[in-house]
């Protein structure tokens, strides 16, 4: 049987919204305070989902501490205590949260240790939350 | 279609065995939750249900019908129980989260089903708020 296996990671980052695209007025009008010249930080939270078949043996479809292995050694470890802005994967990208979960998608999709990547959702905080899918 | 979903918690214990595999491996494979004497867990039940609200209530269902089916088939069962010796289940099934969402989902759908309304959509199973299991009724 088909289930799915949800873990909950937090990352705290720095950032900041800015795009040379844009004027600093255009930048400042666009990002308001997330434009801060010297970046602001959040705790994110990063919900994997995995799924896949039920081990007949195991009952899991994924193994927990590989798992947290996999999501430590390529998310957790490379951006908790980081500023986006500085991570090579944001050179030239803005790393609104939009952009942070489509990366962590990214970085994950052939990292998992058994099953599929369902979706990735990154809550930035308590109120706000994105989220991308395998359908996306 | 609507989703609407109702909460519940309930308390429990459990212990991961394979009765196939000999004690190193089940240590190897489960870990510190392959302790015979087991541990536990404030788990929370999520149950939703896709449908058309009602015309004349506004309601895809009842919700304190639906309360009382989660309490009725589920908790009866899983509260301030041990769900290895408790449950007749999991006498041959590891309670693991997947598991329980799964075993949840076919103790609730007669019920849900046998009131011709709304449908089971699907049901999470929060072990710990970091860890959770859903299942959505494939095979």
């Amino acid at each position: 049987m088909k289930a799915y296996f949800g873990r909950r990671y937090t990352i705290s980052a720095s950032h900041r919204l800015h795009t040379p695209a844009l004027t600093a007025d255009e930048n400042r009008a666009t990002y308001g305070k997330c434009n801060n010249e010297n970046g602001h930080g959040h705790n994110y939270v990063v919900e994997v989902m995995v799924g896949g078949a039920v081990g007949v043996d195991t009952g899991m479809v994924v193994d927990l501490v590989a798992l947290d292995q996999a999501v430590r050694d390529r998310v957790v470890d490379r951006f908790d205590h980081a500023n986006l802005n500085l991570d090579p994967l944001f050179a030239g990208r803005v790393p609104t949260t939009e952009n942070l979960c489509r990366t962590i998608y990214a970085l994950l999709q052939d990292a998992l240790p058994a099953g599929e990547l369902e979706h990735v959702r990154v809550e930035e905080t308590e109120n706000n939350y994105f989220e991308f899918s395998s359908g996306g | 279609m609507v989703f609407i979903t109702r909460r519940a918690t309930f308390s429990a214990s459990h212990f991961y065995w394979n009765d196939a595999w000999p004690a190193e491996k089940n240590q190897q494979v489960f870990g510190r939750c392959a302790n015979r004497n087991g541990h536990g867990h404030n788990y929370t039940l999520e149950v939703t249900l896709a449908g058309e609200p009602d015309p004349v209530t506004g309601f895809v269902v009842d919700l304190k019908w639906l309360k009382d089916v989660m309490e009725r088939e589920v908790l009866a069962a899983y509260d301030h129980k041990h769900l290895n010796l408790d449950a007749p289940e999991f006498a041959h099934s590891i309670p693991t989260t997947e598991n329980i969402a799964i075993a949840a989902w076919k103790r609730l759908e007669p019920a849900i089903n046998a009131a011709g309304g709304a449908r089971l959509s699907w049901i999470r199973v929060y072990e710990t708020p970091e860890i959770f299991a859903e299942y959505r009724g494939e095979a």
